[in-house]
C-alpha cells in the first residue's frame, strides 16, 4: 500500500522561559491509504503537538520544528513556503479538534465556512459550491440538512458542529485526515456516531487517518496500528491487537491495566502506575517513564533507551523488554 | 437501612426560554456501605440530583431523605448539621478549591466550622492528608502547587473531614489522565473498605462506573429509566436507552470490541424546554410504537432486582 504520509525524525522545541522543553523528540510514523494509526498518550506526551507539527500550525515562538520530514504523497512539506501550505491543508490534507464550538467562525453560517473551504481549493462557483455543501452535510449525517446550512454554530449541539468540521475536513477528499480527540466532548451516544461516521467515511474514500487520543477504548474501536508516546517520545508502536494483548513497553501495559474493560472478570484494583508524567523542562537523564516503571533498572536511568524491533511490525524503546 | 431516599425528587429552573425540569419525579434508595453508579448523557439531570441531595440547588418537590430525616424543610442551621453526614467531590478539584488559602486551611475549614479545637484540627488534617497520600508539608502548599490528581485527593481529604456517611462524587475522575484516574479510583476504594462510607458515583464514563459501582442508576431527561444491580444492568439490561449506551461505550479490547453487535443510536439528545410526550425516549427509540408518544412508563420491578420504566418488560 502507498505510504500516504511518512512523518521522519520530527523534533518540535518550545522555547519558554523556563527553558527549553522538547514538546516532540524524534517522532517517527507512517500512515498507509485506508489506515487508521492512533497517537496515544495522557496529556503533555506531545501527541497533539504532532499533530500541529506535521500541519505546520504551531505559532513560532514559542514553537520551532527543529528538525525531521514529514512527507504527505512523497512530498516533504518542511521547507515549503506558508503559501504552498496553504493550499495543502483542508485539500490533501485535513483535520479536526476537540471542541469544535470553538474551531467553528460563531459569526458565519455554517453554508459560508464549507463554501470557503471549497472555493479556496477548487474553481468552484459559488452556487455549485453550495449546493456541494449541502451535499456534504448530507454524507456527514446532519439531521435536517438543508435547514441548517443557514445555521449559526450556536445553535448546533457539540456532535452537529463536530459533523460541519467533518464535513469541512473532508470537502476536498484529502489523502490524510488528523482527527485530534475528535469525540472527547461529545456523550456517548454521540461519539458512538461520531466514530462509525469517520469509518464510514474512510471506508468509501480509503483516506489515510491519524487518530489522537488518550481513551484507549476509542483507540480498540478504530486502530489500525498504535503508536504510544510518553514525554515526547514514541515509546512502542505495534498492531492493535498486538499491542492490547502483549503489550511491550511498561507504560503500555500500565494503561492497559488502568483502564476498567466492561463485561470482563472484575479486578479488585485497577493497576495504576504510581507519580506522574515528568515536566518537561525537568526530565531525567535516562528514560522518563523510570520513576514510575515497575521494572526499572540502573541502566534505564542513565540512557535514553531507542527503539528496537523485537518482531515484525513492532517497535519498543525500554531495556527491560529487550532483555525479557 | 436505606442511608438515603428520594421520594419523587424535582428540581425546576426557570429560565428566559421556559421552565427546565432537570430532574422530573426522581425515587431512589441507596444503602449503607454501598457504591451507587449514576449514569447518563449531559443534561440528563444527574449531577443537578447529586446537588439536591445536598440542597445545592432548590427541591421544588418530593423528598430528600438522610438517614431518616427529609432535608427538603430543613433551615441553614439544620442543614449544616445535616452535610456533616453528606459530602462532596467535583469534576474540577481546582475550581472548587480556593486558590488563596493554603490547603491545610481548606482541608481544616469544616472542622473549624463543625467546632474543633485548634489542636484536634492540626492533628485531624496531618491524618486525612495521609490517608489520602498526600506528604504532611502539602498544608503549607497552595493548590496551584498541585497536579490534577492531587488536587482531588485534597479535595477527597476536605470531603472525609467531618468522617461522613456519604460521599457525592459528581464526575470525580473525568478530567484526570489515565494513570492517575486508577489513583484516584483505587484510593475511594480503600477508604470505602476502611471506613465503610457510601457512594453516589456520577459518572458519564460507564467503564469506570462498572468497576467501582454495586447497584447502577441509569437517567434520561430528569427521569430514573432503570435501576438495578450492576452485574444484572451490564448483562441484561432491559430499558432501550440502556442498551443503547452500554452497546455505545468504547471497549478498551480490540477483539471485543469486534465481536459485539452494535447498533448506533440515532439522532440527539431532545431539549430539555420541549421534553417529547409520553415516554422520553421514543424520539429516538428504535423500537418505539404509537403507545410511547402517549403513555408515560413508570418505574417498577421488572425481576432480578432492577427497576425499568419501559411498557414491553
Amino acid at each position: 500500500m502507498a505510504l500516504a504520509l511518512e512523518v521522519k525524525g520530527l523534533s518540535t522545541t518550545l522555547f519558554t522561559r523556563r527553558g527549553e522543553m522538547k514538546a516532540v523528540d524524534g517522532l517517527s510514523l507512517s500512515v498507509a491509504a485506508g489506515e487508521t494509526v492512533a497517537l496515544v498518550g495522557e496529556s503533555g506526551c506531545g501527541k497533539s503537538l504532532s499533530a500541529l507539527s506535521i500541519m505546520r500550525l504551531l505559532p513560532d515562538p514559542p514553537a520551532r520544528i527543529v528538525g525531521g520530514e514529514v512527507r504527505l504523497n512523497g512530498r516533504d512539506l518542511m521547507p515549503m513556503p506558508e503559501e504552498a501550505l496553504l493550499d495543502i491543508r483542508g485539500k490533501e490534507i485535513g483535520m479536526i479538534f476537540q471542541d469544535p464550538m470553538s474551531s467553528l467562525n460563531p459569526v458565519a453560517t455554517v453554508a459560508t465556512q464549507i463554501v470557503e473551504v471549497l472555493r479556496s481549493h477548487t474553481d468552484m462557483g459559488r452556487a455549485a459550491a453550495r449546493a456541494r455543501a449541502l451535499e456534504l452535510l448530507e454524507l456527514v449525517g446532519m439531521p435536517d440538512a438543508p435547514r441548517r446550512l443557514d445555521e449559526y454554530p450556536h445553535r448546533l449541539s457539540g456532535g452537529m458542529c463536530q459533523r460541519v468540521m467533518i464535513a469541512m475536513a473532508i470537502a476536498c477528499n484529502p489523502s490524510v485526515l488528523i482527527a485530534d480527540e475528535p469525540t472527547t466532548a461529545l456523550d456517548v451516544t454521540v461519539q458512538a456516531q461520531v466514530l462509525a461516521l469517520l469509518k464510514k467515511l474512510q471506508a468509501d474514500s480509503g483516506m489515510a487517518m491519524i487518530f489522537i487520543t488518550h481513551d484507549l477504548g476509542v483507540v480498540a474501536e478504530t486502530a489500525d496500528r498504535v503508536v504510544v508516546m510518553y514525554a515526547g517520545r514514541k515509546v512502542e508502536e505495534a498492531g492493535v491487537d498486538a499491542l492490547f494483548e502483549t503489550p511491550l513497553h511498561p507504560y503500555t501495559a500500565g494503561l492497559i491495566g488502568a483502564t476498567p474493560i466492561p463485561g470482563a472478570e472484575r479486578a479488585a484494583r485497577l493497576a495504576d502506575i504510581p507519580g506522574m508524567v515528568p515536566a518537561l523542562n525537568a526530565l531525567p537523564p535516562g528514560c522518563a517513564f523510570a520513576d514510575r516503571c515497575p521494572k526499572v533498572m540502573d541502566r534505564c536511568r542513565q540512557e535514553i533507551p531507542l527503539l528496537t524491533q523485537p518482531a515484525l511490525g513492532r517497535l519498543v524503546a525500554c531495556f527491560a523488554a529487550e532483555t525479557a | 437501612m436505606s442511608l438515603l431516599s428520594l421520594r419523587d425528587v424535582h428540581v425546576h429552573f426557570n429560565t428566559a426560554q421556559g421552565t427546565v425540569r432537570a430532574v422530573n419525579g426522581v425515587s431512589l434508595d441507596l444503602a449503607v456501605g454501598e457504591t451507587l453508579g449514576l449514569v447518563g448523557e449531559s443534561g440528563c439531570g444527574k449531577s443537578t440530583l447529586g446537588k439536591a441531595i445536598m440542597k445545592l440547588v432548590p427541591i421544588a418537590g418530593g423528598e430528600v431523605i438522610i438517614d431518616g430525616v427529609d432535608i427538603a424543610p430543613l433551615d441553614r442551621r439544620q442543614l449544616a448539621l445535616m452535610r456533616r453526614k453528606v459530602q462532596m467531590i467535583f469534576q474540577d478539584p481546582y475550581g472548587s478549591l480556593n486558590p488563596r488559602s493554603t490547603v491545610g486551611r481548606s482541608v481544616a475549614q469544616p472542622l473549624q466550622i463543625a467546632g474543633w479545637t485548634a489542636e484536634a484540627t492540626v492533628e485531624r488534617v496531618e491524618t486525612l492528608l495521609r490517608w489520602v497520600g498526600l506528604p504532611v508539608d502539602a498544608k503549607q502548599r497552595y493548590p496551584h502547587e498541585f497536579s490534577g490528581g492531587q488536587r482531588q485527593r485534597i479535595g477527597i481529604a476536605r470531603a472525609l473531614a467531618l468522617s461522613p456517611k456519604l460521599i457525592i462524587c459528581d464526575e470525580p475522575v473525568s478530567a484526570l489522565d489515565v494513570s492517575v484516574r486508577a489513583q484516584v479510583i483505587n484510593l475511594l476504594e480503600d477508604l470505602k473498605s476502611q471506613f465503610g462510607v457510601s457512594y453516589l458515583f456520577i459518572s458519564h464514563d460507564l467503564s469506570v462506573v462498572e468497576h467501582i459501582a454495586d447497584r447502577v442508576a441509569v437517567m434520561y431527561l430528569g427521569l430514573l429509566v432503570e435501576a438495578g444491580g450492576r452485574d444484572q444492568i451490564w448483562r441484561n439490561p432491559q430499558h432501550p436507552y440502556t442498551k443503547a449506551l452500554l452497546a455505545a461505550a468504547p471497549i478498551a479490547n480490540p477483539r471485543l470490541a469486534r465481536a459485539r453487535q452494535r447498533t448506533v443510536l440515532q439522532g440527539e439528545l431532545p431539549s430539555p424546554l420541549d421534553p417529547p410526550t409520553g415516554c422520553p425516549f421514543h424520539s429516538r427509540c428504535p423500537i418505539a410504537q404509537d403507545r410511547c408518544k402517549i403513555d408515560k412508563p413508570l418505574l417498577r420491578p421488572v425481576g432480578a432486582g432492577t427497576l425499568a420504566a419501559w411498557h414491553f418488560v
